[in-house]
Order: C-alpha cells, then sequence, then structure tokens
C-alpha cells in the first residue's frame, strides 16, 4: 500500500473541473485533500476543456498543503485513457478511479498510469491512486480493491449510485449505508489505507450533515467528501478531539518521552502500561488537535 | 497547419474566457473584449497567439471574450479551441501542454 504515515484527509473537496472561478479558489478553504472532477461534474462536450483547465491549475497554482486529487472519467468512457496522461503528465498526486467494481480494474489503471509516467518522464510509481465504490459489486469487492496495488491511498463509498443500485435511496438515518460503510472502512484499515465517506449533497440540513459525520467518525472514517467548502468547517469540527482526549493524549506522549529518556522499553502512565493501541490513538489525538490549531507545536493546550 | 473549422472554448461566466476560432485571415487576428482590456489586453493576446505558435497555426480568425481569466485559463481554454478546431481532440497534442 502506498507510504501514507497518519496523513490528515478529514475533508476532501470536489471542484467541478471545468469552472474556472471555483478552481482558482479551491485552495483557500483548507480542505485537507482537494478533488478535481472530470467526471459527473463536467458535462459530456465539455470533458476536453475541463481536462486542459484542471492540467494548467495542477501545474500552475499553488494550492499549499492540500492534496490534489482528480477524479477521472470512468474506464466504460472515450474520456478515460486521454484523462490519465494529461493527469499523469501534470503531475497529479492522486488518481480517482469512479464506479471500480474489482481488482481487475485498479490492474488495468495501474498499468495505463505506469505507461503514462514512461511517456511523460514522471518518475513511474509517483502517481498514487484511490478507487470510488459505488455499486453492491464493488462494495463486496472492497477488501481487494483496496489491496489492489501499492499505489493505493484510500477507498470511497458514493452512495448516490450505490442506493439506487441497492434499489433503495438515501435516508436521514443512514440504515441503507451501514453494511457498505462498515465495508469500505474494514477493507481500508485491512488494506492500511484511508476510508473517505459519500457526500452529504442537503445544504439546508445542518442537523442532518452533524449527524452523519458523526456517525462516519464513530466508525472510523478518516474522513467525507464534500461539495461545498461550508463544510468542511463541520466536518474538522467533529473531528477535533475534545479536552479531556487531548490531557490524556498528552500524558501518553509524556509517559512515552520519559520512558525513552530513562531507556526503557516499557511506557508507563499512572502505573498502568501503555501498550501500543493506546500510543498510536495518541499520537492521532494530537495530531488532530495540531490540525485543529487548539494545541501548539510543543503540543500545549491553547483552547478552541 | 491551418484551421479548418470554427470552433469554440469556454464560457462568459466569471473568471473564464470564450475563444473562438474560425479559418481565414492572413496572419492571427484577434478580436478582443475585455473590461481589463487596457491594462491586460496586449498579455491576453500574447497568450493566445503563444498556443495559437504551438500549434504551428499562422493564420486564424479569433473572438475572445474575457471575463477576468487567469493567464492559464486562457491558455486552457485557446488549447481546448485548437483542438477541437484542427479535430485532434481525441488524439491531443501533448507537448503543447
Amino acid at each position: 500500500m502506498a507510504e501514507n504515515g497518519e496523513k490528515l484527509r478529514r475533508t476532501m473537496m470536489f471542484v467541478p473541473g471545468n469552472n474556472p472561478a471555483m478552481i482558482k479558489d479551491a485552495g483557500i478553504y483548507g480542505a485537507d485533500s482537494i478533488m478535481f472532477d472530470l467526471e459527473d461534474g463536467v458535462s459530456l462536450d465539455q470533458k476536453d476543456a475541463a481536462r486542459y483547465l484542471v492540467y494548467e491549475a495542477l501545474t500552475n497554482i499553488d494550492y499549499g498543503k492540500a492534496e490534489l486529487v482528480v477524479r477521472i472519467n470512468g474506464d466504460d468512457t472515450p474520456f478515460y485513457e486521454n484523462d490519465i496522461k494529461a493527469m499523469v503528465k501534470a503531475g497529479v498526486e492522486v488518481i480517482r478511479l469512479p464506479k471500480v467494481e474489482s481488482a481487475e480494474m485498479m490492474y488495468r489503471l495501474e498499468q495505463k498510469v505506469e505507461a503514462a509516467e514512461r511517456q511523460f518522464g514522471r518518475p513511474v510509481g509517483s502517481t498514487k491512486l484511490m478507487a470510488a465504490l459505488e455499486s453492491a459489486e464493488g462494495v463486496l469487492h472492497a477488501e481487494e480493491i483496496a489491496k489492489s496495488s501499492d499505489r493505493m491511498i484510500g477507498i470511497a463509498l458514493s452512495a448516490e449510485d450505490y442506493t439506487t443500485d441497492m434499489k433503495t435511496h438515501r435516508y436521514p438515518d443512514g440504515q441503507e449505508l451501514l453494511f457498505a460503510r462498515n465495508m469500505v472502512v474494514h477493507a481500508a484499515r485491512a488494506a492500511k489505507i484511508a476510508a473517505f465517506d459519500t457526500v452529504f449533497s442537503n445544504m439546508n440540513d445542518p442537523e442532518g450533515f452533524y449527524r452523519e459525520t458523526r456517525l462516519i467518525h464513530q466508525l472510523g472514517f478518516d474522513g467525507k467528501s464534500l461539495i461545498n467548502p461550508r463544510q468542511i468547517e463541520m466536518v474538522n469540527e467533529v473531528f477535533t478531539p475534545t479536552h479531556d482526549e487531548i490531557s490524556n493524549a498528552q500524558n501518553v506522549m509524556a509517559a512515552i518521552k520519559k520512558a525513552k529518556a530513562q531507556g526503557s522499553g516499557v511506557i508507563s502512565m499512572n502505573g498502568k502500561m501503555v501498550d501500543r493501541p493506546v500510543a498510536l490513538r495518541a499520537e492521532r489525538v494530537m495530531k488532530l488537535a495540531k490540525a485543529a490549531h487548539i494545541i501548539d507545536e510543543e503540543g500545549n493546550y491553547l483552547g478552541k | 497547419m491551418d484551421i479548418t473549422r470554427t470552433a469554440t472554448a469556454g464560457t462568459l461566466e466569471s473568471s473564464d474566457i470564450q475563444v473562438t476560432l474560425a479559418p481565414g485571415g492572413d496572419g492571427i487576428d484577434i478580436d478582443l473584449t475585455s473590461d481589463v482590456i487596457k491594462q491586460f489586453g496586449e498579455q491576453i493576446k500574447a497568450t493566445i497567439t503563444s498556443v495559437l505558435k504551438d500549434y504551428g497555426i499562422t493564420s486564424a480568425k479569433v473572438k475572445a471574450v474575457d471575463k477576468g481569466a487567469l493567464d492559464i485559463v486562457i491558455k486552457a481554454r485557446t488549447v481546448a479551441a485548437v483542438q477541437r478546431a484542427l479535430d485532434i481532440v481525441e488524439q491531443p497534442k501533448w507537448e503543447v501542454l
């Protein structure tokens, strides 16, 4: 699996690939990942124009620390191959393939990406991949898809197509997505890559948005796909650790530091041993707190 | 290389530019409409001309309606218009990008 570290991917903001105004401003909202869309967000007769616009943006605009992702058109469309070539040439960090149903689809994509890397003189392996699961078939193959390539950085659930395929639609309580969400998050964890939840498109229902975000946070997702920049702050809020969680993490980090200083392999806190999962969780809490600017570089609590 | 048919790319929305190419003319003739023509007119024309040259186009009629596009948008829209005008949308000239 791709070198993942513990990169924060709380928010992946969709940006329509043929909209210069939105492309220009995409970097100012603080999304962890920006996903330029060449697929559903672009009409069929503008696919070529969007491709060059996104190409120019990727090669010229400074989007700061955001991870740059492009959703290309599916492998059953005439746009697929040229999308891959243009985005690899542009040096995009991640190519997101929609409607993935099998590892085989990712193998084919990887071959095309590698060929493009050679054609345009990019380092082989430099373009990372992710898959969106949008059908029963895709969800059932989540594990093999998540493990399909060393280039994989994540898998995402795309609920509009998925619920249609399941002969249902989206409900406020999200019961219809429970199986798919659990499949996606388990496959991602087993493959040690990121899990992204689907978009929530009703901007007039902030309560529903918070409910859904808290649910996917509880399930263990890394983050959520978003269609509106206003949702970034809302997701970050849900993913921001509480004061208690931070205090506890600070204690764990201090205990680790102390054990290291004493050259001891055993870390103890309040007389209890700190084992690996506890240490990992504390590290993640500190990282989330730092990203939310509620602790400083040294890990001191600054308050909300 | 000569343009054989008329083609347009881009929209009239804010931050965009609509570029239309048509065959004909002696040299490259650009008819530009822009609110910032005084400050940026020459630069916009230079960007369009540079893309046309990269495709080896020496004569064309160009109509450009600018709505405050960045230079990179002007380039992207001109590239799309040229590829459509030359009918090479499916086999893009990658080295121009």
